[in-house]
């Protein structure tokens, strides 16, 4: 038997495998494919003080390995969480987290007052990166002062776990992400989306309705596994990995290279399995290679260089 | 019924024009009940530049032999790479998805159809025959190509036809066709189709005061409303094709 537990500060995780914000729903719209309950860990659609539409159709491209988005942060708002979503979904015995966003400051911070109250969500994740907003969001993310600034204020508002996700849109993801343990965040999860652009030919136009939109899929997998790695090695907070990861190799090469735990996004779409695939491939390749807890592999490539 | 993630076997691939085919699949477990309207989400192997699974509607279910069948008109590599597999390859479905049309009872009911939007109203029209509605068909497309399981629909009521280049049936667009004029004869018109043809025939059906529901096949990742990338404007908000649709009564769209 393979040990699967991970631990960010105190909190347990049964194994480093969640799923990541904005592609698995909230758990239930994946019901009938996993058993949520197999999972370390699920974080919930992007979470806004108010409510919000998003952005106009279309909001996706397929691209070579991968895809744009540009959803722009829909959903119903944390009121509608707390009291709608919150209660179906609350008996899942996995760790709930809450991705919060927000366009100010103090915005989110009123969010994450009302996430402090409920029993079963154990941690938030700190989205200070979407880059589908016209306001806030990834803005928070691309300077160390405005990243250190916003997880000061949250940090003071919510006591328990707090993960900052981080962008990858920055020319030194490791300095943000040493701002933001300097300030009191509990882990960091990267990367989010990188921006980019599709623009069809035929029609000699733009395919999303907002030009640029956040590129995800193993398309981007080398510049997340890179971008884990140098983070890996500033900080001494977890690091959560995700970008690109489709089966359970994926995630170990993120886990060697100093990931505590990965999330899974995109291969959500393709194979709703996959989330508990890839736990099974990790306690599998523990088990193959004679490993007894996946601490033996967490950055296993800085050790040996 | 609950969504599935299966391996289907090809028992036909039959090509029924120059650019386009019909699939027939076999599930090897007993086929729960879909509902027409409702669609499936294929898994493309060997294409490099497919990376998300590709939506198609059903066109028919043949439940004693666990048979679904696939209409798939070639637009890009993805549906090509289908086009080139074989009887006996196997293909992974997601399905099925969506909430598929409202089925009505005792009503005299259009079903139109646009170029592949033809492919989900015989499913749909079989369900409605056993329902007691009388069905009327109108299908419209660019040529003759455009149009196909004729026979199987002729079973389930009348066809009339329109071609835009006159090659089959009636001259010029579906929506121009002489059925138009004799909107109001009918309990509701369901349509799928290029969105161009549904607005102008949601308009029509708007005008004579029959109800319309549309299937609407926005561009989709996920299937099953979490990504929410395939949304369409409706008088309650954004609301996914997947999973809130893809049929939608036009009443409730912001067309």
């Amino acid at each position: 038997m393979v040990d699967l537990n991970i631990k960010i500060k105190d909190l347990l995780f049964k194994n480093p495998v969640l799923t990541a914000s904005g592609t698995f729903g909230f758990g239930e719209e994946f019901a009938d494919f996993v058993d949520i309950n197999n999972l370390g860990g699920i974080i919930v659609k992007g979470t806004t003080l108010e409510h919000r539409e998003g952005n106009p159709y279309p909001r996706m491209a397929e691209t070579p390995s991968g895809m744009l988005n540009a959803v722009g942060l829909q959903n119903k708002g944390v009121d509608n969480f707390i009291n709608d979503i919150y209660p179906r979904i609350k008996h899942y015995d996995t760790n709930i987290l809450v991705n919060v966003s927000g366009s100010k400051i103090e915005d989110y911070v009123a969010v994450v007052e009302k996430l402090n109250h409920l029993d079963k969500i154990p941690a938030i994740e700190l989205n200070i990166s979407c880059p589908n907003v016209k306001e806030g969001g990834m803005a928070f993310g691309t300077s160390c002062a405005s990243a250190a600034l916003i997880t000061k204020e949250v940090r003071k508002a919510y006591n328990k776990i707090i993960m900052v996700k981080l962008s990858p849109n920055v020319s030194n993801i490791a300095d943000i992400a040493k701002s933001v343990e300097d300030e009191g965040a509990d882990s960091v999860s990267l990367i989010n989306t990188l921006l980019g652009m599709a623009i069809d030919a035929h029609k000699r136009k733009p395919v999303l309705s907002t030009f640029t939109g956040g590129l995800s899929g193993p398309c981007i997998k080398p510049v997340a596994l890179r971008m884990v790695w140098q983070v890996a090695n500033r900080v001494k907070i977890p690091v959560v990995g995700l970008g690109g990861i489709m089966n359970p190799i994926d995630a170990i090469e993120f886990l060697l290279a100093g990931a505590t735990a990965v999330q899974v996004g995109t291969a959500n779409f393709i194979d709703p399995q996959i989330s508990e695939k890839i736990v099974q491939g990790i306690e599998d390749y523990l088990e193959l290679h004679n490993f007894k807890s996946v601490y033996d592999i967490i950055g296993l490539i800085n050790r040996e260089k | 019924m609950k969504k599935q993630i299966k391996d289907f076997v090809i028992i036909q691939n039959q090509r029924v024009s120059p650019d386009s085919f019909m699939l027939r699949l076999r599930c090897f477990d007993p086929l729960e009940e879909i509902k027409p309207g409702q669609f499936v989400e294929i898994l493309v192997n060997n294409s490099q530049s497919t990376f998300l699974r590709r939506p198609f509607s059903i066109h028919d279910v043949d439940y004693k032999e666990n048979i679904i069948s696939v209409y798939i008109k070639i637009v890009g590599d993805g549906t090509r790479q289908l086009a080139y597999s074989e009887e006996g390859d196997y293909l992974n479905l997601v399905y099925p998805l969506g909430n598929g049309f409202e089925i009505l009872e005792n009503k005299k009911v259009l079903l139109v159809g646009g170029g592949c939007g033809i492919a989900p109203l015989l499913y749909l029209s079989k369900k409605l025959n056993e329902a007691n509605n009388e069905v009327d068909f109108a299908f419209g497309g660019k040529s003759h190509d455009d149009i196909f399981s004729i026979e199987e629909f002729e079973q389930e009521g009348c066809v009339s036809i329109s071609t835009e280049d006159g090659s089959f049936g009636e001259k010029g667009y579906v929506t121009q066709s002489q059925l138009m004029y004799q909107l109001e004869e009918y309990d509701a018109v369901y349509t799928c189709g290029p969105e161009p043809m549904m607005k102008a025939l949601a308009k029509l059906a708007a005008e004579a005061k029959v109800e319309c529901y549309v299937s609407l096949e926005n561009t989709m990742a996920c299937g099953i409303g979490a990504c929410l990338c395939c949304v369409t404007e409706t008088t309650k908000g954004n609301k996914c094709v997947c999973t809130e649709g893809p049929v939608f009564n036009t009443k409730d769209l912001k067309w």
